[in-house]
């Protein structure tokens, strides 16, 4: 537990008294905040049945699970490819040859720093112009995810091959290992392992950042809410839906982290979770 | 055409630098306050409060901030005029409300670093809880907590970007007009990219000297 007791004396009969007083004004509070909110919805009509039917229908319904489905579809393949990229980059950034880090320093450092939208502006309007041919909107939201991603993505890789013993590379090279296979069979698996709760994290900001698709049209969750609501004239209803949606999803990928977290720090011990955590950076290397 | 679009439009894109600094610094600002504020509640012995806090950065967690914004942006007009603000005044709530969950937890993961021998320590030398929490604790905590503090906050510079769905001047949507205007989007995109290496950059060393000195000083 990592509240303020943890600081203070063992409440005693009066402090306990004094906690369960507050905890009931605190819930009056919030349940009054909630309720006020209900009220001004329920008094803007906003909460009338048939503002939400159309929407919950199964018409409505096939719809959200389409964008759903172009979402996830999305996400995976864009998740796919900057786990890809950014691992080669990860890699280039350790790499013994200067040219080669200086390369995949620079890609790690321009795009960390571009927000994501920018870039998946860039892949819809400046790439066709770069490649000479054009460029799907599915293909510019892929393209924009996996610029800013691959370069978060090298990141806790690296981050994570740091946080590794030395005596791990050692070793390798002791039995005659080339060190492409070092890297490939020694020190990457373990360094993923490490960081999987990190990467899962970063997969929940891929998911994420997906809505953005909607302002290059790609008809993702976000664009079909957009769309529903405009249609049945109930668009606060549409965006609502669409949100819970989200936070479903996200909140069970996010869960997954979690639950990985508790995992490495139960495989490999507190201080080996917080050993990954001492390479500069880490603790907050999944990017919102 | 070439870096004549990026010269010819300096003015659109100081115009949309001024928007996202605007709306970095008023966000960060809003984030900054609600997120202390929900940390006091996630740490706080009342049970009631936890859970509220607890409640509050799991939905905005992970609640994507477009979703947010034109929630609020085309949702919050249809509950009456008190609600009818303008485009940017949701933009600048939406992306404060947004990082309150994350300044929150970068906080209260700062209140879980420091031992709890450190406050047992305090207390043995009969201190009072609020001296404990003043001149041993909280102290302690900010400097764990700077570091992913300021990640929050480079992270909210670059997400003001979203504002470009609703049409608020930032550097984005100006580059969105100046595209439109040039049809020269490779170097509309390259000027909107040095603004925002700009901010981020300079934002990014001083975080990483910062967490060097944090991490000395440990």
């Amino acid at each position: 537990m990592s509240t303020l007791l943890a600081f203070s004396d063992p409440l005693g009969p009066r402090g306990r008294r004094k906690a369960l007083v507050g905890s009931i004004a605190g819930g009056l509070v919030l349940l009054g905040l909630l309720g006020a909110a209900l009220l001004v919805l329920a008094d803007a009509g906003q909460l009338d049945g048939d503002r939400w039917s159309d929407l919950l229908s199964p018409d409505g319904f096939e719809l959200y699970a389409r964008g759903l489905g172009s979402t996830l579809r999305a996400a995976a393949v864009a998740i796919a490819l900057a786990i890809t990229v950014g691992t080669v980059m990860a890699l280039g950034r350790l790499s013994t040859l200067a040219p080669v880090r200086w390369l995949a320093t620079t890609y790690v450092q321009l795009f960390r720093a571009l927000p994501s939208l920018l870039l998946i502006i860039f892949a819809f309007f400046a790439l066709p112009d770069l490649l000479g041919r054009p460029v799907t909107r599915y293909s510019a939201l892929v393209i924009g995810l996996t610029l800013y991603n691959s370069a978060v993505f090298a990141e806790i890789i690296r981050a994570g091959v740091l946080s590794l013993p030395r005596g791990q590379t050692e070793a390798a090279v002791a039995l005659g290992l080339r060190r492409s296979q070092t890297q490939r069979l020694v020190i990457l698996p373990q360094a993923v392992s490490r960081m999987l709760p990190s990467l899962v994290a970063q997969m929940v900001v891929v998911l994420k950042d997906t809505a953005y698709g909607s302002i290059i049209g790609y008809e993702e969750l976000l664009r079909v809410g957009t769309i529903a609501g405009e249609t049945t004239a109930d668009v606060l209803q549409s965006y609502v839906i669409v949100a819970v949606i989200y936070i479903a999803v996200c909140f069970a990928l996010s869960s997954v982290a979690r639950w990985l977290e508790g995992r490495t720090t139960r495989r490999y011990g507190r201080s080996a979770a917080a050993g990954a955590v001492a390479v500069p950076g880490v603790e907050d290397l999944a990017v919102h | 055409m070439g870096l004549s679009t990026i010269t010819d439009n300096l003015d659109v894109y100081v115009e949309g630098f001024v928007g996202t600094v605007t709306l970095t610094a008023l966000g960060a600002a809003g984030a900054l306050a609600l997120g202390t504020a929900l940390a006091a509640m996630r740490v706080s012995p009342v049970a009631t409060l936890r859970a509220g806090g607890l409640l509050y950065v799991e939905t905005l967690r992970n609640c994507p901030l477009p979703v947010l914004v034109v929630l609020m942006a085309f949702g919050l007009p249809k509950l009456g005029e008190t609600f009818l603000w303008s485009f940017f005044a949701y933009g600048a709530v939406a992306i404060a409300l947004y990082h309150a969950a994350f300044v929150c937890e970068a906080v209260r993961s700062g209140i879980g670093s420091v031992s709890t021998g450190q406050g047992e320590a305090a207390r043995s030398l009969g201190l009072p809880f609020g001296q404990v929490l003043r001149l041993v604790v909280l102290p302690q905590a900010f400097r764990t907590v700077i570091p992913p503090l300021g990640n929050v906050l480079i992270a909210l510079t670059k997400n003001t970007s979203v504002v470009a769905l609703i049409d608020v001047t930032d550097i984005t949507n100006n580059t969105e007009l100046i595209i439109n205007d040039t049809v020269d989007p490779i170097f509309a995109v390259l000027g909107s990219a040095c603004a925002y290496l700009l901010l981020t950059l300079p934002m990014g060393l001083l975080v990483g000297r910062l967490e060097k000195r944090a991490a000395f000083a440990r």
